[in-house]
């Protein structure tokens, strides 16, 4: 047997990164995974891995507002960056963000494993597209599995998160 | 033998009648969706424990092998890693996994000696971090001297084929033909008799959070606390203490959430043991959580694969006479949950029709791959498929229309409960009724016109058509009673809650079962505001870990609806009752004139006298003497509702018994479109009827069968395991294993029709399988309709794209 394994640990990398509006400086290995990261040191286990290779999409979250797949990225890749986990969008009072608001009213979760991806998904369309119709919705989170739902729901849960969010802008402007 | 006359008398007796109803019935809004959604429940990745390890696992390349050595100094050696066990090494620390049944076939959660399907676990590693638990892993040098793989399951019945086991004198760990009724009169009177052989390929589960385990081995008390996503910790936790190698009443096994199951996660045993094993090496708590690929390799999440050779006799004018099932099931490598699949699918095997003679004939098969556990259907899935696909057939054969053929055989309302030839009872249904609204529903005259159309151009639409049985709240009888030994008798798979009212009148339920992506929580909050007239809002729900020695079987077989409705009835009924002569003692009346109404206490006819939940609690809890003579003090009641209905089988097996006769229906119309020369098939339009008896919470249910006809559609166009010559498994990723995304998903429209069970608290039955069960068989119907002008019939599934132009291109060519 190889007595040429090499077991030294690589040098570690510092990382400043913004997380959910609270800073951290950090040493991390070169190959921990955002995803790890945030579930690990973190302590933000809202982050779900499904799959561990970018096809399911359950640990989606926001870097820099692009919604990105967290087991795809290396923390050590993003110094300077800010990110955004699904812990960002209720109020430590148990309140909801209005997109989680119309998931509920309109049952688009069932076990709730996916949804922090899809929530986070959610969250990049609706800067993009205000109010979506279900073919945009489709496109947008066409790359997140669910296996529960079946979908139709998650489809008009974003829908109605698009109708509520601009129905609040519009609100705030008369 | 158990006669219908057995069933037990109506249990809705003196239930309010549903215009009575408050909250049964009602699309109350799901109690479990804010912590999900806000990221903060606890699914068992979530979980640690001060010193925690992290395990990982060494998995086989070869299908079949022989470990000739393993080497694991290089692993041992890296820095973090705490243990490296082989096979036999863990065999030291745990059992052998509990065999449920099934003939001797010894399996070990990590392989000794021999592995026998690829993926099978041939080290395990605990580590500082996953990562490193990873590289030892890579770190271990195993030499294999690889051995032919068996493949093909008929392959593998022949006298000679490699023996998988060489503890079996055979690969055939199963073999039973089973006669119910006249059998072979129903096939020499009938006028025709159609024919299929018919093939239902290896499908998984694949919930999105794959099986994982914490567990913590105390060395001094010798006892073991585990967190898992297993369904069975208040149902079977003394056999799970078994393999462990902990006493049973040192075994605590704490629930979390479950990032969905679909039958996959009720044993989860290999995961248990390798975590256990790791821990009780180590000292120290140890998390095994699978990877993608370990969970789709390895773990208990294969459902049926199986091949039929069918025939349904049937009398001139379309009345179904007999029919035989002749079934060879590929089980995978071991065969621990031995042939429960079968057992279940016992249940409905006739359908919604009146068929009087059934030949049940089952070969269990070993072969080199991943064993078979349970998946959403579970045994009666493929039984549907081809059940329907008979009927359809009969129809062209004998010019009847496909609806009409149905119509004629269906059994009729007035015949409930209905005995099946096997035994098993049906409950109550209008099965014509349900047709009728899902033609309507779906408009099929407006489709016809534009098939017509679409053909002139080319292109080929089809509608689809399946009419089919649900069975629910299942009875685990069914996973041994196709053996006559051990001649174990019937169970009752109970179900129970624990609940209190407090000294403020809260009123607290704590369930057996854990969350598994249904909505125990909501369920239960409407049985107790419906029982005591509070919001649901206002109850409190909570998970019991396996010490509080409650028993319950959890969600599964469509049950949890049934049975939580039954248990936390139960439950009410004997807090209110005390409440209500406490109440009575107090105002100084009869017991007999007092009624809860809207969460107070108060003379029947008469709001003025009234006490409020709090003023009871606190009596009941601080002032026993200002309570009725032989009262206790408290309010807590513990209900563990059985079976409502099961009987044993007959000893000569002529009568398997009532176990699963709580049976719900539903037709399925699908619309697809398929273009021949791809081979793709894209959904158009979905129409369902369900008739799941008293509709609990019509938003959740309609959530369920939409999920399982998105399940279904994968069944029907996407979902194989498929292996190689060398029984490699070509899918051991969701890149290969494709499972529904949004883009294959139609509007799906669901409408109910309720026929209330008698057997159950308010008439529900259950509706957890029901997408699953139909869709498959609809959409094949569906695909043959579009294809009908090219001669395509359609007896596979999935109907991949390859297999379309491959079945399309025989058909051209004139190949069978």
């Amino acid at each position: 047997m190889s007595e040429t394994t090499s077991t030294a640990a690589p040098e570690k990398v510092r990382v400043r990164l913004t997380v959910n509006g609270t800073s951290h400086d950090l040493l991390v290995e070169p190959r921990t995974l955002l995803a790890d990261l945030l579930r690990g040191d973190l302590g933000l286990t809202g982050t779900h891995l499904g799959c561990e290779q970018g096809v399911c999409g359950s640990c989606t979250v926001l870097v820099d507002g692009t919604a990105t797949r967290s087991c795809l990225v290396f923390a050590a890749q993003l110094d300077g960056a800010t990110v955004r986990t699904v812990e960002s969008l209720g109020g430590v009072d148990g309140s909801l963000h209005p997109i989680q608001r119309a998931f509920h009213e309109n049952h688009g979760l069932q076990c709730g494993f996916c949804t922090p991806g899809m929530l986070m998904g959610t969250c990049e369309l609706l800067e993009r597209t205000t109010e979506p119709d279900p073919d945009d919705v489709r496109e947008a989170l066409g790359g997140n599995l669910c296996r529960c739902t079946g979908y139709q729901n998650i489809v008009k849960s974003v829908c109605a998160a698009g109708r509520a969010l601009a129905a609040e802008r519009n609100g705030a402007q008369v | 033998m158990s006669t219908v006359e057995d069933r037990p008398t109506t249990a809705t007796t003196g239930s309010p009648r549903e215009g009575e109803r408050r909250w049964v019935g009602r699309s109350v809004p799901r109690k479990e969706d804010p912590k999900l959604l806000a990221g903060r429940a606890t699914f068992v990745g979530d979980v640690t424990l001060p010193g925690m390890l992290h395990g990982a696992v060494l998995r086989s390349p070869h299908a079949h092998a022989r470990i000739v050595s393993i080497d694991t100094s290089a692993a041992e050696a890296i820095p973090g890693v705490a243990a490296v066990l082989t096979g036999a090494q863990a065999a030291e620390l745990v059992n052998p996994m509990p065999a449920f049944c099934a003939e001797p076939v010894p399996q070990t959660a990590v392989a000794i000696e021999r592995v026998r399907y690829p993926g099978e676990a041939v080290a395990i590693v605990a580590a500082t971090d996953r990562y490193i638990a990873e590289d030892a892993c890579a770190a271990i040098r195993v030499e294999y001297e690889v051995l032919p793989a068996v493949v093909d399951p008929e392959a593998a019945m022949a006298p000679d084929a490699t023996r998988i086991h060489e503890t079996l004198d055979s690969n055939v760990a199963f073999h039973r033909t089973l006669d119910f009724g006249d059998v072979e009169g129903d096939l020499a009177r009938a006028h025709t008799v159609v024919r299929t052989r018919a093939r239902w390929h290896r499908m998984g589960a694949q919930p999105m959070e794959t099986a994982g385990a914490v567990a913590s081995w105390d060395p001094f008390d010798k006892s073991m606390t585990v967190y898992s996503n297993s369904n069975f910790h208040n149902f079977l936790p003394w056999a799970f203490a078994g393999m462990l190698g902990v006493s049973t009443n040192r075994l605590r096994m704490i629930p979390c959430a479950v990032g969905g199951s679909f039958g996959s996660k009720h044993f989860i045993t290999k995961v248990l043991a390798i975590a256990g094993a790791l821990s009780k090496a180590t000292g120290r708590p140890v998390q095994y959580l699978e990877d993608r690929v370990d969970n789709i390799a390895a773990n208990d999440n294969v459902g049926c694969d199986r091949i039929y050779d069918a025939e349904l006799a049937l009398a001139e004018d379309g009345e179904m006479l007999g029919l035989t099932l002749r079934i060879i099931d590929d089980y995978g490598a071991y065969f621990q949950f031995a042939h429960g699949q079968h057992g279940n699918a016992m249940a409905q095997p006739t359908g919604p029709y009146r068929i009087s003679s059934l030949r049940y004939d089952v070969s269990c098969v070993l072969t080199n791959k991943v064993q078979q556990g349970f998946f959403r259907g579970a045994g009666a899935d493929p039984g549907n498929f081809v059940l329907e696909r008979l009927v359809d057939k009969a129809a062209e054969q004998l010019g009847i229309d496909r609806a009409e053929i149905r119509r004629r055989n269906f059994i009729r309302p007035d015949q409930f409960p209905f005995k099946t030839p096997p035994g098993n009872v049906y409950d109550s249904g209008n099965y014509a009724a349900v047709l009728d609204k899902a033609l309507e529903l779906a408009g099929i005259d407006d489709w016809r016109a534009e098939q017509e159309r679409l053909r002139a151009e080319g292109r080929y639409l089809g509608i689809g058509l399946a009419t089919c049985q649900e069975r629910t709240g299942y009875n685990a009888s069914e996973w041994w009673f196709l053996y006559d030994n051990p001649p174990l008798p019937a169970t009752s798979t109970p179900e129970s809650v624990k609940m209190d009212v407090d000294a403020m009148g809260g009123v607290r339920v704590e369930v057996g079962c854990p969350l598994w992506g249904n909505s125990p929580e909501t369920v239960v909050s409407q049985v107790v505001a419906e029982e005591f007239g509070i919001d649901p809002a206002d109850v409190s729900v909570t998970y019991a870990d396996s010490t509080t020695g409650a028993m319950s079987a959890g969600p599964g077989g469509s049950r949890l609806t049934i049975m939580l409705s039954g248990a936390t009835r139960g439950a009410a009924r004997t807090i209110r009752d005390k409440m209500i002569r406490i109440a009575a003692h107090a105002m100084e009346m009869d017991p007999a004139d007092v009624e809860c109404v809207d969460g107070t206490f108060r003379a029947k006819g008469a709001p003025g006298t009234s006490m409020s939940m709090a003023d009871i609690g606190m009596r009941a809890h601080l002032f026993f003497h200002d309570t009725p003579e032989d009262e206790s003090s408290g309010l807590v009641a513990v209900h563990t509702y059985d079976h409502p209905y099961s009987t044993p089988p007959s000893a000569d097996r002529k009568d398997m018994g009532a176990f699963y006769p709580m049976v719900s229906h539903a037709c399925h119309i699908p619309i697809v479109e398929v273009d021949p020369e791809t081979g793709v098939v894209t959904l158009r339009a979905y129409y369902a009827v369900n008739d799941c008896g008293t509709v609990m919470n019509p938003t959740l249910v309609e959530g369920q069968i939409v999920g399982g006809i998105v399940q279904g559609i994968g069944a029907a166009l996407m979902e194989e395991y498929r292996y190689g010559e060398d029984g490699a498994l070509d899918t051991p990723t969701f890149r290969e294993y494709l499972v529904p995304s949004m883009h294959e998903v139609p509007e799906i429209v669901v409408e109910h029709l309720e026929t209330p069970s008698p057997f159950t608290e308010y008439g529900v039955k259950g509706a957890g399988e029901g997408g699953r069960l139909v869709a498959p068989t609809a959409i094949a119907s569906a695909v043959d309709d579009a294809l009908k002008p090219l001669g395509v019939w359609v007896d596979e599934l999935p109907m991949t794209p390859e297999r379309v132009v491959g079945m399309v291109t025989d058909a051209r060519e004139g190949r069978p």
